[in-house]
């Protein structure tokens, strides 16, 4: 897509379509001989993953498609079917239900490479808004998935997050009931999100194809967050990462299988296995562990609004963030005290994660019978909650933006070879500069 | 770095595997080694055809399976599955086990309803007609489908099983209301029907499923001993293969696709080593 394309056609056919439609000239470009940075580590492996795991749910969820019913009578009976009745179907089934935390685990540590990295940094801002895109996308289908084997947890999760948007002053109401389409969530509700569950996939495939354009405009950033400087600096590709991310891809595979095959239920919530009644609201709703940590900034705020749009907020915070870090510098190897709150920054984000699995009164440290440490009020996991997003939005918003300006980073190495090179434990004996033009 | 990943995700799912917080007591736990158990784990056949006759004379009175047909009971991992019968509707023992059992039908010919003896392909007939009149046999409350019951219950098998073990007698001090059973395994929080001192409320909650296992309930053929322990036991595994029905082609199935995927990365990685030999990185 960028620079100068090597392709050369080899055969007469391929000549003849080069002519009339690049295509295998553009395939060749974008995936074999694509200059990349060959100081990649395994934290870039996890682009690679998501692709796989955007191809294994499409497949799975195809298939599943078949044979799911979408109304309320017959949904949950129809995915038992699945289980029971079609051939390998629970084997499908189990590969989509944990396919998808499989797919937010991959994309969480993606985003978090990021922003250790520094890669939202121009020239890849609109590389980093798509991905945000499709964050965003992904948590919709998600939650939208969900709520298709319409169990306990399906419905009233449904309900829970659809009537965030009643919080909406004047327009919260009418925008509520036709999402539902209808005035309560039902079978309507259940059609149009089996519906958009399947238009939403290629949306994201979509983003996807523009996210990867946006990628190989400027090129990877790599771990030096040092621009590309010569032909010595990359490597292509093919065979080079297809083979690294190849090894990557079969690791995070073997996790998945030991998912799938050993604890496929693991991720799950029992609830979900009773089906759907209106009528009874199970002991505390919970949403898939992905979204934990937005539902503790939901609940951190007393006011329903006030934490709505302080959940959308956190979302919102992501796309604007190549303008908020202030820094020229990208890869926080460079920036020892932003490494800090950068550990302190993910460290808070599981907390939030663990909070939103709690309930929200629950002391955190169990107390000895008889002796107040803390006052109740505060030994609670909305008060830990609290802090925890006050510190997420503090990165973002002030230290971010104010450490950019105050701190003092490391020398930042000339190129990306320089501290390869001159680092004498990842340098093999008779290694040479560009090992493309070796045997 | 990948070690460090690994070990992040692990940290975030411990996370999530923790349990709730609770003011009041959790309801005693009580754990069975299963013969499913772990990842070579096998159903156990004469503990599963118990188990059935356990559901189908005590369970059944109450509680419908209605995701199950007799046909399952003769399938591959099921309590009565024959390799001679492949196709489990052939399988003499599970069409006599469906013989016994009356089914409701509407006649071809006439269009009355009527009841005629089940085939392997009928589903398991349902105790009451609909839910109202489940209620009203059983002071108000419903029994639930016991299809995926293992499923859809925290610990599973070993829930149930505790649950069935776990009827006391009410402790002083605990208000059990009519058509009540003090149960110390079941979910809930006894705080507001207890007297007693405010930091010693009793485990456990209240059931209105009186016990239904006693020592003797249920004449097992392979000669076991009829206690309620066993009866509880083999129920509980019983119910699990219900909602698990694949489990035993899971796991072989994953043996399978663990060592190919095991062998793949190995040669991926040296593959990776090689190509690599001679870049500086």
């Amino acid at each position: 897509m960028s620079g100068h394309s090597t392709y050369e056609p080899k055969t007469g056919i391929e000549r003849w379509l080069d002519t009339r439609l690049p295509i295998v000239r553009f395939a060749y470009d974008t995936a074999l001989s694509f200059p990349t940075p060959k100081n990649l580590n395994y934290w870039w492996t996890f682009g690679g993953i998501l692709a796989l795991m955007l191809g294994i749910q499409l497949v799975t969820g195809i298939v599943l498609a078949m044979h799911y019913v979408p109304h309320v009578d017959y949904a949950f009976a129809s995915v038992e079917r699945i289980m029971r009745d079609v051939n390998y179907g629970w084997l499908i089934r189990y590969m989509h239900a944990n396919g998808a935390s499989m797919f937010f685990l991959a994309v969480y540590i993606h985003m978090i490479r990021n922003l250790y990295y520094g890669s939202y940094k121009a020239p890849r801002e609109v590389l980093w808004i798509l991905g945000c895109l499709i964050y965003l996308a992904m948590m919709a289908t998600a939650f939208i998935g969900y709520v298709l084997p319409w169990g306990q947890m399906s419905f009233h999760g449904a309900v829970v997050i659809t009537n965030l948007f009643g919080a909406l002053p004047i327009i919260g109401t009418p925008i509520t009931t036709w999402l539902w389409g209808g005035f309560a969530v039902d079978n309507p509700t259940l059609n149009r999100f089996f519906s958009l569950h399947y238009l939403l996939p290629f949306v994201i495939a979509g983003l996807v194809v523009l996210h990867i354009w946006a990628l190989h405009v400027p090129g990877n950033n790599n771990p030096t967050g040092v621009n590309v400087k010569s032909e010595n600096d990359t490597v292509p590709f093919h065979p080079y990462y297809t083979v690294k991310d190849g090894f990557a891809i079969a690791v995070f595979l073997l996790l998945y299988a030991s998912f799938v095959f050993y604890n496929p239920n693991v991720l799950g919530h029992a609830d979900n296995y009773i089906p759907a009644n209106p009528l009874v609201t199970p002991a505390h709703i919970v949403p898939e562990w992905y979204f934990l940590p937005f539902y503790a900034i939901l609940r951190a705020v007393p006011d329903k609004l006030g934490g709505v749009l302080l959940m959308f907020g956190a979302i919102a915070t992501l796309f604007v963030l190549p303008w908020l870090d202030t820094s020229k510098v990208r890869s926080m190897r460079y920036r020892p005290t932003a490494r800090l709150y950068f550990f302190i920054f993910v460290l808070a984000a599981l907390v939030l994660g663990y909070c939103g699995g709690q309930l929200p009164d629950d002391p955190v440290i169990a107390q000895p019978s008889g002796l107040l440490l803390l006052d109740a009020d505060i030994n609670s996991f909305v008060w830990l909650s609290r802090i925890a997003t006050l510190y997420f939005f503090a990165y973002f918003w002030i230290i971010l933006p104010v450490l950019g300006l105050t701190e003092k980073p490391l020398p930042v190495p000339e190129s990306i070879s320089e501290p390869v090179l001159s680092h004498p434990a990842t340098t093999p004996a008779g290694a040479v500069a560009s090992p493309e033009k070796r045997g | 770095m990948l070690r460090k990943g690994i070990a992040l995700a692990a940290l975030g799912l411990a996370f999530l595997g923790s349990p709730a917080l609770a003011a009041h007591p959790k309801p005693v736990e009580r754990e069975v080694a299963w013969s499913f158990d772990g990842p070579f784990g096998k159903f156990d056949t004469a503990q599963l055809q118990r188990g059935y006759k356990v559901y189908r004379e005590v369970c059944a009175a109450c509680h419908s399976m209605h995701l199950l047909s007799f046909r399952n009971l003769g399938e591959k991992g099921g309590p009565f599955y024959d390799p001679e019968y492949k196709n489990p509707n052939d399988n003499p023992y599970v069409k006599s086990l469906a013989k016994d059992i009356q089914v409701p039908d509407i006649d071809s010919d006439t269009g009355d309803a009527i009841q005629r003896p089940a085939t392997p392909a009928d589903r398991f007939p349902s105790p009451f007609p609909n839910e109202p009149a489940a209620r009203a046999s059983n002071g108000g409350a419903l029994p639930p489908d016991l299809s995926v019951i293992a499923k859809a219950r925290e610990g599973g098998p070993n829930y149930i099983y505790a649950l069935m073990t776990g009827y006391r007698n009410p402790p002083a001090g605990l208000t059990v209301g009519v058509g009540q059973h003090y149960n110390v395994s079941m979910t809930g929080d006894l705080t507001s029907a207890w007297k007693g001192d405010h930091h010693k409320v009793p485990p456990g909650g209240v059931v209105a499923m009186p016990p239904p296992l006693a020592d003797g309930k249920v004449t097992f053929d392979d000669g076991s001993p009829s206690t309620v322990d066993q009866q509880a036991k083999d129920v509980a595994a019983f119910l699990y293969w219900a909602a698990e029905p694949k489990m035993m082609e899971r796991k072989q199935f994953g043996l399978g696709a663990m060592i190919y995927l095991l062998i793949f990365t190995v040669l991926l990685y040296f593959s990776y080593r090689r190509i690599w030999r001679n870049v500086a990185h």
